[in-house]
């Protein structure tokens, strides 16, 4: 099913796709992981997401690795991580070589006027087809809005927000045994 | 010896980074340009720019730009500078990874246990919450410019907002088409 050349490619393509950063990536990655290649499930995917928060290092590798580490192992996960930082390497590196007046450009300027509000779309996409996945409730409607409340007006960091719903998840669950 | 520096400054900004590429930015400019002077704070403001408008994971972008500087600064030839890029891209990755692999071991292993599958599920519904928070934070005059200024750019960016998120949601259009459209949208209307 999944080959080193198959998880060095996607995430290849994945990194060469992505503009404005880690979460920008994640729209991209669940149609191609899920949907296309359909490596995990959505729930699995948003497991990935979990991980990828709650651990150092910059999101869309830890996403690449975890994923490459589920399907193939170390060599799997490397191959991941490394598929995922070398187009950026490759173009920056470019840059610094080549286009020393990219920065400055009016047509890249214009592309990005562009792209930039879609960024934000692609962002705010995945959020409502994970909502249901998630088994969003009446009774549990509240966690994503009050973490989205705290992280986005007051500035708490996303790890406490993680830290105390694992700690949340799990006293519930041992409270109804 | 600016490679070993190299190394260890971003090994180590690798693993106290915990809040994404932006949040590394931040990490990268304390160690590059108040605490090793590798470059001035101009010429980071623009490996910022830079970084934010190239493909990938901004933290790696910034790291290889900073290798290649770094080095130049030190004033060794293009060719170490290209191995100074790689070696402070990869010195971010590496001991994330390593955490990673004990990490992912873990869950495959206890992913059957009840506190494992109660923990998870809560965090599910905590990374909705996070995404749509990273999309509102994101809704500012940087991204869609300022209404006070430019009406039409408002007005442009709002309208490629819906559209991309219509075009993503119910028509479930791959997003490179969606990124491709939007840039040639941009070129072309501004």
């Amino acid at each position: 099913m999944s080959t080193y050349t198959d998880i060095f490619l996607t995430f290849a393509k994945i990194g060469s796709f992505t503009l404005g950063g880690g979460f920008a990536m994640v729209q991209m990655m669940e149609k191609e992981v899920v949907d296309k290649k359909q490596w995990l499930s959505h729930e699995e995917f948003m497991d990935t997401l979990v991980v990828a928060q709650s651990t150092p290092g910059l999101f869309a590798i830890d996403m690449a690795s975890h994923i490459g580490l589920k399907l193939k192992g170390v060599k799997g996960g490397i191959v991941g991580a490394l598929g995922t930082a070398l187009p950026s390497i490759v173009a920056i590196l470019l840059i610094a070589l080549f286009f020393q007046t990219f920065k400055g450009n009016v047509y890249v300027e214009k592309i990005f006027m562009g792209v930039r509000p879609c960024v934000v779309a692609l962002i705010l996409a995945p959020c409502f087809g994970m909502a249901s996945k998630a088994k969003l409730s009446k009774t549990n409607w509240w966690i994503p809005v009050v973490t989205a409340l705290l992280i986005a007006a007051f500035g708490v960091s996303p790890i406490w927000c993680i830290l105390a719903a694992g700690v949340g998840g799990f006293l519930w669950g041992q409270w109804n045994k | 010896m600016i490679f070993l520096k190299l190394f260890y400054v971003f090994s180590k900004i690798g693993i106290f980074n915990f809040g994404g590429g932006y949040a590394m930015l931040s990490l990268i400019q304390d160690e590059v340009v108040n605490k090793h002077h590798w470059m001035t704070i101009d010429e980071f403001t623009d490996i910022v720019a830079i970084s934010q408008s190239t493909p990938g994971p901004i933290g790696i972008n910034c790291a290889t730009y900073t290798g290649y500087t770094a080095v130049i600064h030190e004033g060794f030839p293009t060719w170490a500078a290209v191995l100074g890029a790689v070696l402070a891209s990869l010195s971010v990755i590496w001991l994330p990874f390593i955490l990673m692999v004990s990490i992912s071991k873990f869950l495959l292993k206890h992913s059957q246990s009840k506190a494992v599958t109660d923990i998870f599920g809560t965090l599910r519904l905590v990374i909705v919450g996070l995404l749509a928070a990273a999309a509102i934070m994101l809704m500012s005059k940087e991204n869609f410019g300022d209404p006070s200024e430019s009406v039409f750019t408002f007005v442009v960016s709002l309208i490629i907002f819906f559209m991309s998120f219509v075009g993503t949601r119910l028509y479930k259009i791959h997003p490179i088409i969606i990124i491709l459209l939007c840039g040639l949208a941009g070129l072309v209307i501004y």
